[in-house]
């Protein structure tokens, strides 16, 4: 049973080590970080879902006749090629944030947020005074 | 080992040993593929991960910073516990699932049989990873590619490559740069004789996607990848008058319309989109010339896309 689901229970591990990453990091791009470390995860699930156990690569020759499942392999390979482009994504938004507030910490943001937030009410509140 | 290098990325607040060993990760996930038989997965996530992205992480770390603060004490519970919680429920679930590596699973019955046993008839290429991807499957691989175009018009909206005129700014901080780089004889020479190479394996992983691992996504990701060592050792300026930004930007577009191309193709010649039984007079070189015609659109979209958000982060940077 060990040898069985031995994968699955590291999949697990991993994918949760991910999730605990984008939760508790204040820091936005380690939380990307976690996040790929997630994708990761599920591709790992996904390929050992397509293991055959006396299989080989998913390429016809002579000689073989047990052959893993191409479907995870074809599914995960463009999945890989997404996440990449998703990560430039993220990266570029956390950039964006940093030009924007001079940080990418995610608690210093929303100080600065609030801070915000505190100064457009007390001018809110004086203009509805005076007027 | 996976586990132990995660957990390490975790611990630590520096970004850029986060990043170093993100790389690592990459390539023992790539391993772990080999092992389990997905060579073209293995492939991709070697290029991918251990290039590509570490790169792009690389890029973003240095605008943003390299350390991150301590995360403050209260605010671990919670994520812990929920954390703990979906992983047991996860662990109990895994009970049920098929053993590791049984051919009577579920996953082995429905589709993956035909396409085993057919496609040497039905699309022709040995390699059924590519057949899968480009024939049986084309209408998913069309929607990955256009994820990929995008996700680089969105960094090219945040970031804007290319949209600054060749600046007077940043050349002076970039010359300093070079000339630091440039004197590195060791990594000038090493470089010098890998990027041809690279590049020429670029091609015959683009080519020769349909007999062995390899195909579009994975030749645009490599060829990118020369292109970004190109740009580190002799820097941004030279990679960017060998590869214009502004002409560059047109090339996502091109990709993706050839793939759709195609499709519209077959669809002019009476069958189906992206059928390309139509696309030639006999089926099976249909097939064949669709195939190749597709995976080199997918191939000039993600490296184009990769090398211009590469362009993005790198003007930002400097």
């Amino acid at each position: 049973m060990i040898e069985g689901l031995f994968n699955y229970w590291v999949v697990i591990i991993l994918m949760m080590a991910g999730l605990y990453v984008v939760m508790a990091s204040r820091h936005l791009v380690k939380k990307i970080i976690g996040l790929n470390i997630f994708q990761t995860a599920v591709f790992i699930l996904f390929i050992s879902l397509g293991k055959v156990s006396g299989g080989t690569a998913p390429i016809i020759a002579d000689g073989f006749a047990v052959y893993s499942n191409p479907l995870p392999h074809v599914l995960i390979l463009t999945a890989i090629v997404v996440g990449v482009a998703t990560t430039a994504l993220g990266l570029a938004i956390a950039v964006r944030v940093y030009e924007a507030y001079d940080t990418v910490d995610e608690e210093d943001i929303a100080a600065l947020d609030a801070e915000d937030q505190q100064r457009d009410n007390a001018v809110s509140t004086v203009t509805d005074t005076t007027s | 080992m996976l586990v132990a290098t995660a957990v390490t990325i975790i611990r630590t607040r520096k970004l850029m040993s986060a990043v170093m060993l993100m790389g690592f990760y990459s390539l023992l996930c790539s391993c772990i593929f080999m092992v389990l038989d997905a060579v073209d997965v293995a492939f991709t996530e070697a290029a991918v991960g251990a290039g590509v992205s570490t790169i792009f992480f690389l890029a973003a770390i240095a605008i943003v910073g390299r350390t991150s603060k301590p995360t403050l004490p209260g605010k671990t519970v919670v994520p812990l516990i929920a954390c703990i919680a979906t992983g047991a429920l996860l662990f109990y679930a895994s009970f049920d699932m098929p053993y590791f590596g049984s051919a009577d699973a579920p996953v082995h019955q429905h589709v993956a049989p035909r396409y085993l046993e057919d496609s040497p008839q039905e699309v022709g290429p040995p390699n059924v990873v590519t057949s899968v991807l480009a024939s049986y499957r084309g209408y998913d691989t069309f929607g990955e590619v256009g994820v990929v175009f995008t996700a680089f018009i969105g960094v090219l909206l945040l970031l804007g490559a290319g949209t600054r005129r060749s600046g007077i700014e940043r050349t002076a901080p970039g010359d300093t740069n070079d000339e630091s780089m440039r004197q590195k004889i060791v990594l000038r020479e090493v470089s010098d004789l890998v990027i041809a190479p690279v590049l020429v394996f670029a091609l015959y992983v683009q080519w020769h996607g349909d007999f062995g691992p390899g195909g579009g996504f994975q030749a645009g990701v490599i060829f990118a990848s020369a292109i970004f060592l190109y740009a580190l050792i002799y820097g941004i300026v030279p990679a960017q008058k060998l590869l214009p930004p502004r002409k560059l930007a047109y090339l996502p577009g091109v990709g993706l319309l050839l793939y759709a191309g195609v499709g519209v193709y077959s669809m002019l010649m009476g069958g189906n989109f992206l059928d390309y039984d139509f696309v030639a007079a006999d089926p099976h070189d249909g097939q064949h010339y669709g195939i190749l015609i597709i995976e080199l659109g997918v191939g000039i979209t993600v490296a184009a896309v990769m090398i211009n958000i590469f362009y993005s982060f790198s003007e930002r940077s400097l």
